[in-house]
């Protein structure tokens, strides 16, 4: 009798610390959930705020304007500009590089090393990257420059395409690859031709996450494309770009650069998460 | 014929320098940043980590303040993450119900691409006042005769400094432990579940006891990873941490710096010379403690991970 009611005990108490931590576990997922919905919900009520047909028309305004004159407009080109030319660059050399670390002798030692250091770099701080840039271009040249900034966002690029690449075309089963070549078919026509385009969405996918991922990135651009409250074409000298903007206007306490700001955060926000389920709708067709 | 084998041989060519161009950036980051910091190293050497002084005006510069920084905004970072992502994996592999499990689970991961000029700016404009009035206000008269407590809560209670620096680095990180571990949870065999609900445990004792031994590995990858990424978070903390170099106490309420956010604020106003070599040096060290941290995590996964199969 006494022995059965310690086993009743202990299995009681072993059920509440279950039921404890299930609902600790519960409190933990609303938790997360929680703070996502504030975010969101602060940026698009902020965002809207600031919201105007001025925004996409003007260029950026002198502190203390009145409110719903000015825009962004020459930030958001030079960032078109830079993520574009940054993925112009990044993107082939990424896939490169993919395809050697899973075409070409993938358990080699350079391939190990490089999948490592790749690895490192794919987590490596942003900003470290415009360290090296501004060292290596804009005290070369004496001057910040849209292509330093470029510079550096391809560098970050590079990393994340070479990472889905060589998963992507890892999943490409061996025999596509032996049929091919059982007719005669040379390695780099096997590659582009077969293997490549068999995982071509999972390569899109990777690059769109890899623009998502510099839509947002700010510190690597503070000291390599600067900033500039002008309109500008090129990439020549400083650059005015959105996310730097929106640090300079954010920390300002001008009430219009701030609504810019928020406006601005808004823009990336939305073109951030457009890319990302953009990107996971076309990997869940291709699956 | 000729004319493939030709071809193939400049695309191998190709491939291969495209692959060498990683290993050149790593090279070239750690060479331009040791040039970089060479003056500084040189006048300060190894006494720059334990230095507390920063003073561009007379060029005397130590790093304390900002390493101080970086290693506690991470620790209350990893502090709060680690277990919030522990009960959303736990929450998404065994509790949630079958429709609920996809939706949630992207909303973490977007969690994840939420840039973090944006988590910075909501940080400053929107969490800060609302630390401030209803955590750090409170907190400060509740403690104002613990003595320990109330030395870690002085300051003013204006939502920006080190704590608000590091719950929202907390924030940032959660989602990247929380898939991974979520990943790795979801890899444990069900015939070893299995085994240990027909013995009779509970669900908190089969992920304590089995599923967590089993997947220890993935978990602390995932928990190096956000290490990694709470060290190197620039614009999360610039926004909400003070850019005050200066540590009078330890407090967590006063507003403090950080390496990325001395960085971010000096580095493009900084004049040639040791104010921007002392800069260069903490990106230095910035560098090479995330370097540590992502290379043991790896490290030790594979060595963890060639055990378990012999094991088996």
């Amino acid at each position: 009798m006494n022995i059965d009611q310690q086993k009743l005990a202990r299995f009681m108490w072993r059920k509440r610390i279950n039921q404890g931590s299930l609902l600790l576990s519960v409190g933990a997922m609303i938790f997360g959930v929680f703070w996502l919905a504030w975010i969101l919900w602060e940026t698009i009520h902020l965002g809207f705020s600031g919201f105007s047909v001025s925004l996409f028309t003007e260029t950026t305004p002198a502190p203390n304007e009145p409110l719903g004159t000015g825009g962004l407009i020459n930030a958001m080109w030079g960032s078109l500009l830079m993520v574009g030319m940054a993925t112009f660059i990044g993107a082939p050399v990424g896939i490169l590089s993919g395809i050697y670390l899973a075409e070409y002798k993938p358990d080699g030692k350079l391939a190990v090393t490089i999948r490592f250091i790749n690895d490192l770099l794919l987590s490596a701080p942003s900003i470290i990257i415009g360290l090296f840039i501004y060292t290596l271009l804009v005290v070369r040249f004496r001057q910040f420059s849209g292509w330093a900034g470029a510079a550096a966002l391809t560098l970050i690029v590079i990393p994340v395409v070479i990472r889905t690449t060589e998963n992507m075309l890892q999943l490409v089963p061996a025999r596509l690859r032996e049929a091919a070549y059982a007719l005669g078919t040379p390695k780099w026509k096997v590659i582009l031709r077969i293997t490549l385009t068999a995982s071509r969405a999972g390569v899109l996918t990777g690059i769109l996450l890899a623009v998502a991922r510099i839509a947002g990135e700010t510190a690597p651009l503070i000291f390599t494309a600067l900033n500039n409250q002008f309109w500008k074409a090129g990439l020549s000298g400083p650059t005015a770009n959105l996310p730097v903007t929106i640090l300079q206007y954010a920390m300002s306490p001008y009430q219009n650069w701030q609504h810019l700001a928020w406006a601005g955060v808004l823009m990336i926000t939305l073109a951030v998460l457009g890319l990302n389920i953009l990107a996971r709708v076309l990997s869940r067709t291709k699956r | 014929m000729r004319q493939n084998a030709w071809t193939d041989r400049a695309f191998a060519l190709m491939v291969h320098g495209a692959a060498l161009l990683t290993l050149a950036a790593l090279l070239g980051i750690v060479l331009s940043l040791f040039m970089g910091a060479w003056p500084a190293i040189q006048e300060y050497g190894f006494s720059f980590f334990v230095r507390n002084a920063w003073d561009p005006p007379r060029e005397d510069f130590g790093g304390l303040v900002m390493i101080y920084g970086t290693l506690m905004t991470s620790l209350i970072a990893l502090v709060i993450a680690v277990p919030v992502s522990f009960g959303i994996a736990l929450f998404l592999t065994e509790l949630s119900p079958r429709w609920l499990k996809r939706p949630l689970g992207s909303m973490v991961e977007l969690l994840a691409a939420v840039p973090s000029i944006v988590y910075g700016m909501w940080g400053l404009m929107v969490f800060g006042p609302v630390l401030a009035k209803y955590v750090q206000q409170p907190l400060q008269s509740l403690c104002a005769h613990v003595p320990i407590l109330h030395t870690l809560t002085q300051g003013p209670p204006v939502g920006i400094g080190i704590l608000s620096a590091g719950i929202i680095l907390s924030i940032m990180i959660i989602p990247f432990i929380a898939s991974v571990m979520r990943d790795v949870f979801e890899v444990t065999p069900p015939l070893l579940k299995e085994s240990a609900y027909g013995l009779g445990s509970t669900t908190w004792e089969v992920i304590w006891k089995v599923v967590l031994p089993y997947t220890k590995t993935g978990v602390l990858g995932g928990v190096m990873l956000g290490l990694g990424r709470a060290l190197g978070e620039t614009m999360a903390v610039t926004f909400v941490i003070g850019n005050m170099s200066q540590l009078s106490s330890i407090s967590l309420f006063e507003p403090a710096n950080s390496i990325t956010s001395a960085l971010a604020n000096e580095f493009a106003e900084a004049a040639p010379g040791l104010h921007q070599s002392a800069l260069i040096y903490l990106g230095l060290i910035l560098f090479l403690i995330t370097f540590a941290v992502l290379t043991f995590s790896r490290l030790l996964l594979m060595r963890l991970k060639g055990r378990e199969g012999k094991r088996v």
